[in-house]
């Protein structure tokens, strides 16, 4: 080992006596990493980008804690070490802050927001009137109704995730990693009695260099340029599946439309989204109004074997709806264009759950679409519908209500369905006009905004069985929508009142949505080549762009086992079943689920779920045409990058660098006139008189 | 730090080295394959000096700190006797080669004196030893981070790169003095030059602070290049006669054939 090497790993041992001697290296000794990071990428659309970018070679900027809106003007103007990377809590997080940041967005490199565990009063980064261009409302259907001109869905939406920044914005947990920053900046970058910071400063380095720029035709032109024998792609179109199942098996390779056959669809949505990228929890956004329909779906399969009603019913659950309605538009398009089971003329109604984080004793509301009820027979059906729902609540503790105004429907699938043809249509909500919900589309909607609370001794085990609040007061809701959809599909009235939905499979569900997907019921119901998606945390709700999103899977897994039955094929029949005389793969999705663990085993019983549950594509039709610009469906698309990473270090002053330029560039010119100077004289200087017959030089 | 930074660091642990390539090795194509042999030579002794230390690593105890360090002590002292040993090896080697290549050249006298070669072989072996200690450091300060955030002293890269520069030049004064003392059998002087590398590197161990490390090693530094002056065939009155440009006179009155 030679001497210089053993000088700094006696510095490394020395500063870590504590420690083993590993890999000891200077750029550990430089550069913290950030693990625990999220940042906020690009998104683009059909004009527009949004979201943040920062520069290939990552943003470097000296870290400010900011204290105050006030405080800002360090950043913004007075600070004299520019740009800065501001940290900010995520009180500060607000649309002011942004703004300012934005405008002045050449002393800024970037922005760190510390995401508390406790959640804010409120905060919702989505727009305050969602989805505007691709409802239902526009200049020529309800023109005074478009644009939230009556009612304001979002007021406390406050746009910032459909903004763009030129700066990276990630977030940081609160947590070591944050505690070490703050400790670094409060060494280093705190001004003293007003004068200016010493250096060295400490300093931060942002990483998320996002490839496609201006809009989605851009993006997607880019992506089909073919000069290398490895094309790259700078963007990919949002979408996942739709997940669709009914209690008639419909074969799935006849499409169009089916003679004498009328359908009540059933609609919940399964994304949500939040301004950073991925995180999504969607609570009261999504997933209370999925797991309801989930649970009235379950609800309603003994009695539809006993006594099928005269319609069919379709449970569907659309992908992408928080970006212009990705999924509902898709089967709108598909039903449109003869390529699903069904199409639009054999639908009778649609009755939609949107957000219904109900508490026991509040009322929920039925909201219709006030233009297409000016038809008289799709006013007496939504009627008809109405009252089915209303006397449906008989017994539980909350009532179905109309709201007063006449009001547009809210944001929801079921708009796609009307832009097409007026269908008879609600969508249960549990606000009467705007959004109850304080954090629409945020980190924020997580299992604290259901108020989804467990006594603190439980194992993770007891927690998955035990029923919350929450639980109880969805369950009932789902009584009421299956209660409602049997009797809209034509049932037999005096069963009406068997149809409860179970409140343990509610709480279940809540539970693996919410709080950890890796649990044992989850774990039950799943494939075994798809256990490795579960996991100790709730799923990501973002739609995303590989077509494999968690909650896609683990609804169409759940709904196959809810509503279907458990056959005794082996595996190797479940995967071919058309051998078997019975059954049939056009009619059924035959699944073959893990199954619980007995008691007194290890190895699971595995058995062969047969259900109607189908999966269908949720890619937006403008991709399907090729139409990038397009004005009616959803051109979402995001882009695509190398490697997003953060790490923190000190810098030193230009003082500082350029003077150990200087003094190398002397040293060798010193060294060249001195050796030069030698060299030529050499012979004079080591000449010797002692050696006259040495060899010459 | 930067690119400021790397290109200032690499001027100063490599300038005098370079300075030196330049004028007095690159255009005599003996000197340069003898110079790469010294380079190789010192990097035979690293090999041999890290395969023990690997080994020594593997079986002591790794939780215990002061074992660590004494097993540290006992790897440098280590290497810098094999560097010494690989230094006498090519010693050995070179006047072997010195007898085989008069046999070859056409000419009477040798093409390269066992002088040249000191200086040489010591100056690979300095270039070998400087491009190790520094090349892992250069590389990691063209990033935009300094060393510090652990709490580390900030003139890291530059007391590395001041250190490397007089490692540099002590090798070249350690290898005229070790011929030379080998050539005259003066195995006094041997055990000096050994002594103050073992000094040198040991003066090492005070880093982080630095100034003590520094200051010592330059004082060694000229002191050895006073005595490796001296044994090269200069002295005194050829010194003020080249500084007081007087040495043209003496040329002409001492002309010799180069």
């Amino acid at each position: 080992m030679g001497l210089e090497s053993s000088k700094w790993a006696i510095i490394f041992l020395v500063c870590w006596l504590y420690k083993n001697v590993s890999c000891n290296s200077v750029e550990q000794k430089i550069y913290v990493e950030l693990n625990n990071t999220v940042p906020c990428v690009r998104l683009l659309n059909a004009t527009h980008q949004i979201g943040c970018q920062s520069s290939i070679s990552g943003d470097t900027g000296v870290i400010h804690v900011l204290e105050s809106e006030a405080d800002l003007e360090w950043p913004l103007s007075k600070g004299p070490n520019p740009p800065y990377m501001v940290l900010l809590e995520s009180s500060l997080f607000t649309r002011s802050i942004m703004m300012k940041m934005k405008n002045e967005s050449n002393r800024v490199a970037g922005v760190a927001v510390v995401v508390p565990n406790t959640s804010p009063p409120e905060f919702s980064p989505h727009t305050t009137c969602p989805n505007e261009n691709t409802g239902v409302y526009s200049d020529n259907y309800g023109p005074n109704l478009a644009h939230c001109n009556t009612t304001v869905w979002n007021p406390r939406g406050n746009g910032l995730s459909y903004e763009e920044f030129d700066f990276p914005v990630f977030s940081l947990k609160e947590d070591n990693e944050t505690e070490f920053i703050k400790q670094c900046y409060l060494d280093h970058n705190r001004a003293v009695n007003g004068s200016a910071p010493q250096y060295p400063l400490c300093a931060m380095q942002l990483f998320s260099h996002m490839h496609a720029v201006t809009n989605t035709p851009t993006c997607m032109r880019r992506n089909d340029i073919n000069f290398s024998i490895n094309p790259e792609m700078v963007c990919d179109p949002l979408g996942d599946y739709n997940v669709w199942g009914s209690i008639r098996p419909y074969n799935d390779t006849v499409f169009g439309h089916k003679e004498n056959e009328s359908v009540v669809i059933a609609a919940a949505r399964l994304d949500s989204r939040a301004f950073f990228w991925e995180v999504s929890t969607g609570a009261e956004g999504s997933v209370s109004g999925f797991v309801t329909l989930l649970a009235a779906a379950q609800a309603l399969r003994e009695v539809t074997h006993a006594a099928p009603p005269t319609r069919n019913i379709l449970f569907a659950f659309f992908q992408g709806e928080t970006f212009d309605y990705i999924g509902s538009s898709r089967m709108v398009y598909d039903m449109e264009n003869g390529k699903f089971v069904i199409d639009l003329d054999n639908i009778h109604s649609v009755l939609e759950i949107g957000q219904v984080a109900v508490h026991s004793g509040t009322n929920l509301f039925l909201h219709s679409d006030p233009v297409s009820r000016r038809n008289n027979t799709v006013n007496d059906e939504v009627k008809n519908l109405v009252n089915n729902l209303q006397s449906s609540t008989a017994g539980l503790g909350f009532l179905l209500v109309e709201p007063n105004v006449s009001q547009p429907l809210p944001p929801s699938s079921l708009q796609r369905f009307l832009r097409a043809q007026p269908i008879p249509g609600i969508v249960l909500a549990d606000h009467e006009s705007a959004f109850n919900n304080r954090y629409y589309e945020s980190f924020y909607d997580n299992a604290a905004n259901l108020n989804l609370t467990y006594p603190s001794d439980l194992s993770p085990e007891e927690q998955l069985e035990f029923v919350t609040d929450t639980a109880k007061s969805l369950t009932d809701v789902a009584t009421v929508v299956a209660r409602a959809l049997y009797k809209q599909a034509g049932g037999d009235e005096s069963l009406v009142n068997t149809i409860k939905a179970d409140p343990k499979i509610v709480t279940q569900m809540l539970y693996g949505f919410l709080v950890s997907s890796n649990n044992s019921w989850f774990q039950a119901v799943m494939a075994p080549e798809l256990k490795n998606i579960l996991k100790p945390s709730p799923p990501e709700y973002y739609v995303g762009v590989a077509m494999s999103s968690t909650p896609t899977r683990l609804v169409q897994y759940l709904l196959a086992n809810l509503t279907g039955a458990a056959t005794n094929l082996t595996q190797s029949q479940c995967q071919k079943p058309d051998e078997l005389p019975n059954e049939s793969r056009q009619m059924y999705s035959y699944l073959w689920v893990q199954g619980i663990v007995p008691p007194n085993s290890t190895e699971r019983d595995s058995f062969c779920v047969r259900a109607s549950v189908r999966l269908t594509k949720a890619v937006s039709p403008a991709f399907e045409l090729g139409e990038y610009a397009s004005k009616d469906y959803s051109t979402w698309t995001e882009s695509r990058w190398k490697f997003i990473k953060a790490r923190i270090f000190l810098v030193a002053s230009r003082d500082l660098e350029m003077l150990t330029l200087g003094v190398g560039v002397a040293v060798l010119f010193t060294s060249l006139l001195v050796t030069y100077f030698i060299s030529t004289k050499a012979d004079v200087l080591f000449s010797s008189t002692r050696e006259p017959a040495s060899a010459a030089y | 730090m930067t690119a400021s930074v790397f290109f200032g660091c690499t001027f100063i642990a490599f300038g005098p080295a370079i300075a030196l390539f330049l004028f007095t090795i690159a255009r005599d194509p003996l000197r340069v394959i003898f110079l790469i042999a010294g380079a190789f030579f010192w990097l035979c002794s690293l090999l041999l000096s890290s395969l023990v230390w690997f080994i020594t690593v593997q079986i002591s105890n790794k939780e215990s700190s002061s074992q660590q360090k004494g097993l540290l002590i006992f790897g440098v002292v280590l290497s810098v006797l094999l560097q010494e040993t690989c230094r006498f090896g090519y010693y050995k080697l070179l006047k072997k080669a010195n007898e085989g290549l008069l046999m070859l050249s056409a000419e009477e006298t040798m093409p390269i004196s066992i002088r040249q070669l000191a200086y040489v072989s010591g100056l690979g072996f300095g270039f070998m030893s400087g491009a190790f200690s520094m090349v892992n450091i250069l590389a990691d300060s063209v990033g935009p981070g300094t060393i510090g955030i652990h709490g580390d002293s900030q003139h890291y890269f530059l007391s590395s790169a001041f250190m490397t520069m007089a490692i540099v030049l002590l090798h070249m004064f350690w290898g005229v003095v070790f011929f030379d003392s080998c050539e005259k059998q003066h195995w006094w002087s041997l055990a000096v030059v050994v002594i103050s590398h073992l000094l040198v590197s040991c003066l090492t161990f005070q880093n982080p602070q630095y100034v003590g490390s520094l200051v010592p090693t330059y004082i060694i530094v000229f002191l050895l290049g006073l005595w490796a002056f001296f044994c090269s065939g200069g002295s005194l009155r050829n010194l003020k006669l080249c500084l007081t440009c007087k040495d043209k006179d003496f040329l002409l009155a001492n002309h010799r054939p180069r």
